[in-house]
C-alpha cells in the first residue's frame, strides 16, 4: 500500500516543533547537569554572579525539559501522528496551517520570556509554576489555540474512530488545562493594591489550601506531561516502527479510562504528614498505589506488543529506545506508590531518592520516548533514511548507562540521608548533624552529575544525527511502512 | 448549614462517587469484551490505524462513507 501520496501529509509545523524539542533538550539538560555539579561542588555556584546561582537555575532547568523539550517534543509528535492516524493532512486546511504556525512562534515568545524571567529571579515561587501572570495568560493563548489544532483536525478526518493516541493528545489537552488554570489563579498585586512591579502576584490561594491545590498541580502536571502523552507516542511508535498491531487494543481503551480515573487523586502524596487533612494523605496514598495497575496496563500491553518480534531489538535501536522507555515506566510507576507508602515516604521525603525517582521516569521514559519519536519521524519529514545507525547505537548505550548511575547513585544516597536524619543514640539524640550527610553523599552526588553528563552528551549525539539526517543523508524514494532505515 | 454537615456531606458524596466510577468502569470492560465475543464490535482492528497510515491506506472505518466515496476514488 505504500504511494508516493505519502508527501501529502504537510510536516511543516512537526518539523518546526522537532528543532525546538531538540535545542530546548539541550538548554534544559545542560542547565540540569551544570546545577548537578553545582551540588556536588558548591563554589561553581558563583561563575555567574546571581544569574549562575543554583537558586536561579533550578527552576529553569525543571521548567526547560518539561514545558520546553517535553511540551514541544508532545506538539511536535502529535503534528505528526494526529494527520497521520485521522488520514487527513495540515495541508487540507489554510487555517489549521495558520494556526499550528501561530501556535508555534507564540510559544517560541513564551519560551524566550520564561527563559529571560526565571534568570532575572521574577518567579512566583510555585514549583514548575513559576511563571508571573502575563506569561501565564500567553500559556494560556498557546495552550488553547493547540486545542483548536486538535479538535481542528479532528473536525476534518476521515477516519470515524479516534486511535487511542489521539485520546491520550485530547487527555493532555484537557488535563493539562484545567490545572494550569486553576493552580495559577493569582492576584497582580500591582493593580490590586498598588504594591510590587506591574508583573508580580500572589497566589489566589493562603496556607494549606495553597499546598493541597499546588500538589494537585504538581503531581498531575506529572501525570498529564510526563505520562498521558507519553503514553500516546508510544502507542503509535512502537507499533508502527515495530509492524506490530497493539497486544491488545481493549486493554489500551480500558488503562486508559483507570489512568483518568486514578491519577487526579493521587497528589496528596507530596504532602504526607505536613498540615494537610488526614483524609487527603490516606487517599493520596491509596490511590497511588492503584495507580500501579492502569499504568502496568498500558506498559504491558507495549511489551506484549512485541511478542513473538523480539529478534527486533538485536536489528532495530529505536525498537531498543521504546522497549527501554516502556520498562521504565514499569520501574518509575512501582517505584512511585511503593515512596507513598506512608512508613516509606517517612524515610524517603525530602530525600535525594525523590530526584532519583523522577530522574528514572524523566530520563528513562520521557526522554527515551521523545527521542526514539524524532528518530522514527526523521526520515518520514526529511525524506531521507537515519544518518548513522552506529551513533543511534552508541547513545542509546551511553545514556543507558547515564540513567543508571543517576538512579542507583541517588538510592543509595536517598536511603542513607533518611537514615542518618532519624538515627538516635541511647538517649533519644540526633546522631549526625546535617553536615555529617553532606561528607557522606557527596561521592554520590559527583555519581548523579556524571550520570546526567552521559546522558547530555547522548542528546547532543542525537541533535547531530537528526541535524546529519535532515542536510546530508542519502534520500530514500518511497516512505518506509515500518522500520525506519538508517545507514 | 454546620461544618459538621459540609464534612459529613463531602465524606458521602466522595464514597458515592467512588462507588459509582468502580462500577461504572468495571461495566465499561464487561461491555468491551462481550462487544468483542459476540461479534458487535471488533475493537482490536483499530490497531491498524497505526500500522496503515498512509493516505493511501484503505480507512478502518469511513467517517462519512457517502460523502467520502468520491475523495477515496480521487485518492
Amino acid at each position: 500500500m505504500q504511494s508516493s501520496n505519502a508527501i501529502n501529509y504537510d510536516y511543516t509545523i512537526a518539523k518546526c516543533f522537532t528543532v525546538a524539542t531538540i535545542v530546548l533538550g539541550i538548554v534544559g539538560m545542560l542547565v540540569g547537569v551544570i546545577i548537578a555539579f553545582q551540588l556536588a561542588f558548591p563554589e561553581l555556584s558563583n561563575l555567574a554572579g546571581e544569574y549562575g546561582t543554583f537558586g536561579r537555575l533550578r527552576p529553569l532547568h525543571t521548567d526547560a525539559v518539561a514545558f520546553g523539550f517535553t511540551a514541544s517534543g508532545i506538539f511536535a509528535t502529535w503534528y505528526y501522528v494526529g494527520q497521520r492516524v485521522l488520514k487527513v493532512s495540515m495541508a487540507e486546511s489554510k487555517f489549521l496551517m495558520f494556526i499550528g504556525r501561530l501556535h508555534f512562534w507564540i510559544y517560541i515568545l513564551t519560551v524566550a520570556a520564561v527563559v529571560v524571567s526565571l534568570l532575572m529571579g521574577i518567579t512566583t515561587s510555585k514549583e514548575y509554576a513559576e511563571f508571573e501572570w502575563p506569561i501565564d495568560i500567553a500559556i494560556v493563548v498557546l495552550w488553547v489555540l493547540w486545542g483548536v489544532s486538535i479538535f481542528g483536525l479532528i473536525g476534518i478526518r476521515r477516519e470515524r474512530v479516534l486511535y487511542i493516541s489521539v485520546w491520550y493528545y485530547i487527555a493532555t489537552f484537557l488535563g493539562v488545562a484545567m490545572l494550569y488554570l486553576f493552580n495559577n489563579m493569582e492576584v497582580p498585586t500591582y493593580f490590586i493594591a498598588g504594591m510590587g512591579k506591574w508583573y508580580h502576584s500572589v497566589s489566589m490561594y493562603a496556607g494549606s489550601n495553597d499546598a493541597m491545590v499546588q500538589w494537585w498541580y504538581g503531581h498531575n502536571a506529572v501525570a498529564f506531561v510526563f505520562t498521558v502523552p507519553i503514553i500516546a507516542m508510544i502507542y503509535y511508535f512502537l507499533p508502527k516502527e515495530s509492524g506490530q498491531p497493539i497486544f491488545s487494543y481493549k486493554l489500551s481503551l480500558l488503562s486508559f479510562w483507570g489512568l483518568m480515573f486514578v491519577y487526579l487523586w493521587a497528589g496528596g502524596h507530596h504532602l504526607l504528614y505536613s498540615t494537610v487533612p488526614d483524609w487527603v494523605q490516606t487517599m493520596g496514598s491509596i490511590f497511588s498505589i492503584i495507580l500501579i495497575l492502569p499504568s502496568w496496563g498500558s506498559a504491558i500491553n507495549m511489551l506484549l506488543t512485541m511478542k513473538g518480534e523480539w529478534g527486533q531489538l538485536k536489528e532495530n535501536p529505536l525498537v531498543k529506545f521504546y522497549v527501554l522507555a516502556s520498562t521504565f515506566y514499569m520501574l518509575s510507576t512501582l517505584e512511585g506508590p511503593i515512596q507513598a507508602i506512608k512508613s516509606v515516604n517517612a524515610l524517603a521525603h525530602f530525600t535525594d531518592w525523590i530526584p532519583g525517582h523522577v530522574h528514572d521516569g524523566t530520563l528513562g521514559w520521557v526522554g527515551f520516548m521523545i527521542i526514539g519519536a524524532i528518530f522514527h519521524m526523521a526520515p518520514r519529514m526529511f525524506r531521507r533514511e537515519i544518518y548513522s545507525k552506529k551513533l543511534v547505537e552508541a547513545q542509546f548505550w551511553l545514556q543507558t548507562t547515564g540513567i543508571v548511575m543517576y538512579f542507583t547513585s541517588m538510592w543509595i544516597a536517598g536511603i542513607t540521608q533518611g537514615m542518618m536524619w532519624r538515627a538516635t543514640d541511647q538517649y533519644g539524640n540526633l546522631a549526625y548533624s546535617f553536615i555529617d550527610t553532606v561528607e557522606v553523599l557527596h561521592p554520590y552526588w559527583t555519581l548523579r552529575a556524571v550520570g546526567g553528563l552521559f546522558f547530555l552528551i547522548g542528546v547532543f549525539m542525537w541533535a547531530y544525527n537528526i541535524y546529519k539526517t535532515a542536510t546530508s543523508s542519502r534520500a530514500i524514494e518511497k516512505e518506509p511502512q515500518y522500520a525506519s532505515p538508517m545507514a | 448549614m454546620d461544618m459538621e454537615l459540609i464534612r459529613s456531606l463531602q465524606g458521602w458524596g466522595y464514597i458515592a462517587m467512588i462507588f459509582g466510577l468502580t462500577i461504572g468502569f468495571y461495566s465499561y470492560i464487561y461491555h468491551l469484551y462481550k462487544s468483542q465475543r459476540d461479534g458487535t464490535k471488533d475493537y482490536e482492528k483499530y490497531s491498524n490505524m497505526a500500522l496503515n497510515d498512509d493516505l493511501s491506506d484503505t480507512l478502518v472505518e469511513e467517517k462519512y462513507p457517502q460523502d467520502n466515496k468520491k475523495d477515496n476514488e480521487e485518492r
